[in-house]
């Protein structure tokens, strides 16, 4: 799961290094694209592993439409209406979820993998071990092409100057349009895994986005590749703190850890400055 | 004075029951009014205080048989002390982290609820009924005016301390630190303890709103007085109606309550959730086209564009 | 008997050493410029005088208190006030208000600081412009918001930070004639500048710093004439 987490905390951790906002509504993304999923499945007899792309594309799409929409007009304005605007997105797509598809549990049956493997000691199911498998390679390949490739690069240095890098020529709106777009992709595809074994709903998206926050802030916030490790570390202590306290209580313990974290190095673990 | 002769003209227990939910979520947005709006600290994690006010009035009151009004007093100062305790790491934060971790802090704290089996755990707390009314039991049965003057007062009580601050010393370093905590720490404000008495104070009116609200329902559990949605549901009231002013909390519950409790009664059961869709549309708009809330309509500016 | 003794202080940022042993006195009444290259730690003097940061080494006195680690609203209590080289205006607050944050260190009465903090104003030259809302007033105008907030807390040492950095020409002999006129009152003054001419001009005493050193301490007429001085700062823009 905490590769999954990572993929998740990854578009998020994106857009906030590159304007530092942070999207309230990065859950109900999750959502809307697990829903995506479901109804490829239902209605076009898609598996979430086959729809994968069309989830990444249609979610990029409302990242980028969310941008324009919304998040350009009050990227200048105070943080609360930044906090908000997003809040208020988070509320508009949660209820209009449950006003079109109503709060029933909706699940994908006879998903194309199935079935558990044994993995040394411990049993795991194949279609988890194939979410994490795929958001790794997810997050590898978001690693790489902002590494590697002249647009990623571009993202990059917006997110390090914004202003430095628009006098170099590089078009800052395009590069904000595009981190909303390449951020919620990584949700569309961290939201089509998790469509194969998770019951899907309005509310879905609230938990993970919670951990999400976590994550980013463990790896200290528009550090990418560190939201793999603080991923990894959030799946770790959600499992075990599963495992050791009562399960009602993971969720605690992962929240702790970002309180234990942020106290003592606001910067995240793998923060620079 | 028309507040105090409308249990008179609508004798209805619906209208009653509307204008109640409008004080109760109008005290409590104007409390948070006074941490977030004026003090600029976003804080998540309003439930928390709720909730204890509604847990220590409850639980004094079926463990202890101590009067409701008594157990609002005693989670009103359980309250303020965890507001202390909490405050004074997390206020450390700053911007969005700070924000994050007033969330995690009210996860924490609801978790810890659930499972604490002594005082109900999941399963929560019911109030036995007690007939007759009595002012003492905090029961009213027969009428619900009781309750409309007692959420009155409330509300009262919330937007007279508000006037207060805003017109002394405390209101204008809750300002500055808003503005410029640094600038504020240049000319000798206590930053980090004025942060702890603004939220004190948040903390203490919220925890009265908790105890009315389990006095109101007679029910309570972690999910209803707890929750994150609360706690969010909260700020949105201030947000739409306008931060940072005197008014403008009121203003936000007196828009969307009506709004909520309509579409309810209307469309039948949460299913639905109508109210939630308007009000989503609702908040966004504001937050781009007037950050300052519907307050910023009437010309009423507190300076919005600044608190970042 | 100085007001302020900074002895042997030291700073590092991430392996970078901002401040270096840095040692100096500022005596009651007196104006020390400070002069030096960008990066030579300047600002970061300031924040270790008033508590922003917090010295590895060194000490850090005023009116014989070791104020060393203290917060700044403490030491702004003991009577130093200090601006800064990025404004930090209360932006949605009005000129009189921002003055009268200022005015509530020494009375909790709001008339009382209304009244202290539209003397400040009128002081500065910003009376006019009392009921205006900060981010609506020009550069200059901040600066001399800035100095006015300072001021009303009644300080004994002021640490200006850039005084006329940002403003444009017309307006720097206008702040000059302030900082003089203040320094007339019998205020100690710090002054960090740029402007080589108002630095010389102004001051009783110029410390130079040079990647976190103090490279001299002498008077105006002695630091143009400072081989390192010259050196290291002087070359580029005293010879203009």
């Amino acid at each position: 799961m905490g590769f999954v987490y990572a993929l998740i905390a990854a578009g998020l951790s994106l857009i906030f290094g590159l304007m530092e906002i942070v999207n309230f509504a990065h859950g109900e993304f999750l959502m809307v694209a697990m829903y995506v999923a479901f109804f490829a499945w239902a209605l076009l007899k898609l598996d979430p592993l086959v729809s994968l792309p069309l989830a990444a594309l249609l979610l990029g799409t409302l990242g980028f439409t969310v941008y324009h929409g919304i998040i350009r007009r009050v990227l200048d304005g105070p943080m609360l209406a930044q906090i908000f605007a997003t809040f208020g997105l988070a509320v508009l797509l949660r209820s209009a979820a449950q006003f079109l598809f109503g709060v029933d549990f909706r699940t994908v049956s006879q998903p194309l993998l199935a079935g558990r493997v044994a993995l040394g000691p411990v049993f795991i199911g194949v279609p988890q071990l194939a979410a994490s498998v795929a958001a790794l390679a997810a997050f590898v390949g978001l690693f790489l092409f902002l590494s590697r490739s002249e647009t990623g690069l571009a993202l990059q240095a917006t997110a390090q100057d914004r202003h430095a890098a628009a006098l170099m020529g590089i078009d800052t709106q395009r590069m904000f349009a595009l981190g909303w777009a390449i951020g919620s992709a990584c949700v569309g595809v961290a939201g089509g895994l998790l469509a194969m074994f998770f019951y899907i709903f309005p509310d879905v998206g609230t938990p993970f986005a919670l951990l999400a926050y976590v994550t980013v802030a463990l790896g200290g916030f528009g550090n990418v590749p560190a939201t793999l490790a603080g991923g990894v570390l959030v799946g770790l202590v959600e499992a075990f703190g599963g495992l050791y306290l009562t399960p009602a209580l993971k969720y605690s313990a992962v929240f702790a850890l970002y309180l234990g974290v942020v106290l003592w190095r606001p910067q995240g673990l793998f923060g620079r400055f | 004075m028309g507040a105090l002769a409308f249990p008179a003209v609508f004798t209805l227990p619906f209208p009653r029951h509307v204008m109640i939910m409008i004080f109760l979520y109008g005290a409590l947005a104007t409390a948070w009014n006074i941490i977030a709006g004026y003090c600029g600290q976003i804080a998540l994690g309003q439930a928390v205080f709720f909730g204890i006010g509604a847990y220590t009035s409850s639980l004094l009151y079926t463990r202890v048989g101590l009067t409701p009004w008594a157990g609002m007093i005693g989670g009103v100062i359980l309250a303020v002390l965890v507001s202390q305790v909490v405050g004074y790491p997390v206020f450390r934060l700053r911007g969005h982290y700070f924000a994050i971790a007033t969330i995690a802090v009210g996860e924490i704290v609801q978790a810890l609820i659930i499972n604490w089996d002594a005082i109900g755990g999941g399963r929560g707390v019911f109030l036995p009924i007690k007939r007759p009314d009595s002012f003492l039991n905090f029961q009213f049965h027969t009428s619900k005016a009781y309750y409309y003057y007692i959420a009155l007062g409330l509300l009262l009580l919330a937007l007279g301390i508000t006037r207060w601050i805003e017109g002394s010393r405390r209101g204008y370093y809750f300002r500055a630190i808003r503005e410029d905590q640094d600038a504020a720490a240049a000319l000798g404000v206590n930053v980090a303890r004025e942060k702890l008495r603004a939220l004190a104070i948040s903390a203490g009116l919220t925890a009265m709103g908790g105890s009315f609200w389990a006095q109101y329902l007679l029910f309570i559990d972690p999910e209803s007085v707890f929750p994150l949605s609360l706690s969010i549901l909260i700020c949105l009231v201030a947000v739409l109606g306008g931060v940072g002013t005197l008014w403008g909390p009121l203003l936000g519950a007196a828009v969307l309550v009506p709004l909520q409790e309509g579409t309810r009664v209307m469309l039948g059961g949460t299913g639905k959730a109508i109210d939630l869709l308007i009000y989503g549309a609702l908040i966004i708009v504001i937050s781009v086209a007037q950050p300052g809330g519907l307050m910023g309509l009437f010309g009423v500016s507190r300076g919005a564009g600044s608190a970042r | 008997m100085s007001l302020l003794s900074v002895t042997g202080i030291t700073k590092t940022f991430g392996g970078v050493m901002a401040n270096r042993e840095i040692s100096f006195d500022v005596k009651p009444g007196e104006l020390v410029g400070v002069i030096g290259p960008n990066g030579a730690g300047k600002s970061t003097l300031f924040d270790l005088i008033t508590g922003f940061q917090r010295p590895d080494a060194g000490r850090v006195t005023f009116d014989g208190h070791d104020v060393t680690g203290w917060r700044p609203d403490r030491i702004s209590h003991l009577g130093v006030g200090r601006t800064f080289q990025k404004l930090k205006p209360f932006a949605g607050m009005t000129a009189l208000e921002n003055v009268m944050v200022g005015a509530f260190q020494k009375t909790s009465d709001v008339a009382e600081a209304r009244a202290a903090a539209m003397t400040a104003l009128e002081q500065v030259g910003l009376g006019e412009r009392a009921e205006a809302h900060a981010r609506g007033l020009s550069t200059g105008q901040r600066k001399r918001l800035e100095l006015a907030r300072a001021l009303a807390t009644r300080p004994r040492l002021l640490l200006l930070d850039e005084v006329t950095g940002g403003v444009d020409q017309a307006t720097v002999p206008g702040l000059i004639r302030l900082v003089r006129e203040l320094h007339a009152t019998g205020l100690a003054l710090i002054v960090i500048e740029h402007n080589m001419r108002v630095i010389m001009e102004i001051s009783e005493r110029v410390v130079a710093l040079q990647l976190g050193q103090v490279i001299a301490d002498a008077s105006p007429a002695e630091i143009v004439r400072d081989r390192r001085v010259i050196d290291a700062y002087l070359g580029e823009t005293w010879r203009e």
